[in-house]
């Protein structure tokens, strides 16, 4: 990507990282040049903890020399610093909703993945039950932001590569178009979207690694 | 009887809840309070109107609900835009504000928690750790007034109830996390927004606080509770 004159705009990321990856879509939706840099998480670069000293997390945004952290704040600080190809709903309402379901949409889902037996089955019907109130958001849409993507799309577009991997992973199927056919749409849909089609690792990569994460965990369990 | 445009579930003791009654009473919004017996007492309208996380505070407006108390305070500085500002205008320091504000939830209030429902070398370790987190908080703060400057603003109603509930947390679980040592500027803002008008006359009743403070803490010692909150 060529340095934009005047403005620079460099983004510390991990390839894997769904926070990452929210940041990646919104600065391209708005069609932002940016520089990437990518971390060893574990060897941090004295530049990501310079810009990052309270968490000293990817992603982390510096624009013309300041610095933000936090996924979702970067990307409203995107949406609020570059006026042209907005993501947020103009509503105050919606825009209310978009953000409750940023957070809310992942509730549970973590959880699903990495317990067993009962703890699962609940961490499930959490998720189940979120799912399908997500599902009433996109009756009449292609996105969530309508026709093209918005806020909530870049938000919970994880879920689009995730939710995939964790039903491989666990063996079991979350979202089957019988049961979410407007969540199973629009996963594809966003999958395939400009903005997301090239920005993502090879599946074959993200599946290995969430696995070797899993592995990790239920070992540590068990 | 008509129903008021706008109503409140919260609970009177919550932080979560008394920033968004801070933001109303701001702006000059009335609004109906109800007050929910929490966390194994919900009603079933709330239940309804907050059917994915099922917590306090939900904001009613016009018969729509919402949940999440910092989402809450955005919506109510972007619907009631006449009068008093709470959001900064600037993007860098928007998001800023958001920032601290969610470091202040994720860090100092659980920090705090386990202070209250640890003993020994385990509360030890997670004085430790409040101590560091309301000394980075403080970071926020430098030498200004309020964290919204001259004037409060989003995040002195974030964590303004801090000021209320820390001392008496530290009293009766006998630590000391915001003191002159460890945050001072931080300790004298404490003092200042309790002096707000607005705020002064809206706080819960110490002696209430402070009971139910300690029959949670002891509730939980006792094996009667999971959690404090």
């Amino acid at each position: 990507m060529e340095e934009a004159k005047g403005e620079e705009v460099t983004l510390f990321g991990f390839w894997s990282s769904p926070f990452v990856h929210r940041v990646i879509w919104a600065l391209n939706i708005k069609k932002i040049k940016y520089k990437y840099v990518e971390e060893d998480l574990c060897d941090k670069s004295a530049l990501l903890l310079e810009h990052n000293p309270v968490y000293k997390k990817v992603p982390v945004l510096v624009y013309n020399g300041i610095a933000i952290a936090d996924s979702l704040i970067i990307v409203e600080f995107i949406e609020e610093t570059w006026k042209e190809n907005s993501i947020m709903p103009q509503d105050p309402y919606e825009k209310a909703v978009a953000r409750f379901w940023a957070t809310a949409a992942g509730d549970g889902l973590w959880q699903f993945f990495i317990t067993e037996g009962k703890e699962r089955e609940e961490a499930l019907t959490s998720v189940i039950n979120n799912f399908e109130l997500l599902e009433k958001e996109l009756i009449g849409k292609n996105f969530f932001g309508g026709d093209r993507i918005g806020y909530l799309d870049i938000s919970v577009g994880w879920i689009s590569y995730g939710v995939p991997i964790f039903e491989e992973i666990t063996e079991f199927k979350i979202i089957t178009e019988q049961k979410f056919p407007l969540l199973h749409a629009w996963m594809e849909a966003f999958s395939n979207s400009e903005f997301v089609k090239d920005t993502l690792p090879p599946r074959e990569k993200l599946s290995e690694r969430y696995r070797n994460v899993w592995e990790a965990i239920m070992q540590k369990k068990n | 009887m008509a129903e008021k445009e706008v109503k409140l579930f919260g609970n009177w003791a919550s932080t979560f809840t008394r920033r968004v009654e801070w933001a109303l009473k701001l702006k000059g919004i009335e609004y109906e309070f109800v007050n929910e017996d929490i966390p194994y007492n919900k009603s079933e309208e709330l239940l309804r109107l907050n059917p994915v996380t099922k917590k306090i505070p939900v904001l009613v407006h016009n018969g729509k609900p919402l949940a999440e108390s910092l989402v809450i305070l955005e919506y109510i500085d972007d619907t009631w835009t006449e009068g008093y500002s709470i959001m900064p205008k600037d993007p860098y320091d928007r998001a800023q504000a958001r920032f601290w504000a969610k470091f202040a939830d994720d860090k100092c209030i659980s920090a705090m928690s386990g202070v209250s429902t640890s003993l020994g070398e385990a509360q030890q370790k997670m004085l430790q750790e409040a101590r560091e987190a309301f000394q980075t908080l403080e970071q926020a703060l430098g030498s200004k007034q309020y964290f919204g400057g001259d004037q409060i603003g989003y995040l002195d109603l974030a964590i303004g109830l801090f000021a209320f509930w820390m001392p008496i947390l530290e009293e009766i679980v006998n630590v000391s996390v915001v003191d002159d040592e460890n945050a001072p500027l931080l300790k004298e803002w404490f003092a200042r927004i309790l002096d707000v008008d607005m705020i002064k006359t809206s706080l819960p009743h110490r002696d209430k606080m402070y009971e139910l403070s300690k029959q949670r803490r002891e509730q939980f010692f006792s094996g009667q509770i999971s959690r404090l909150n």
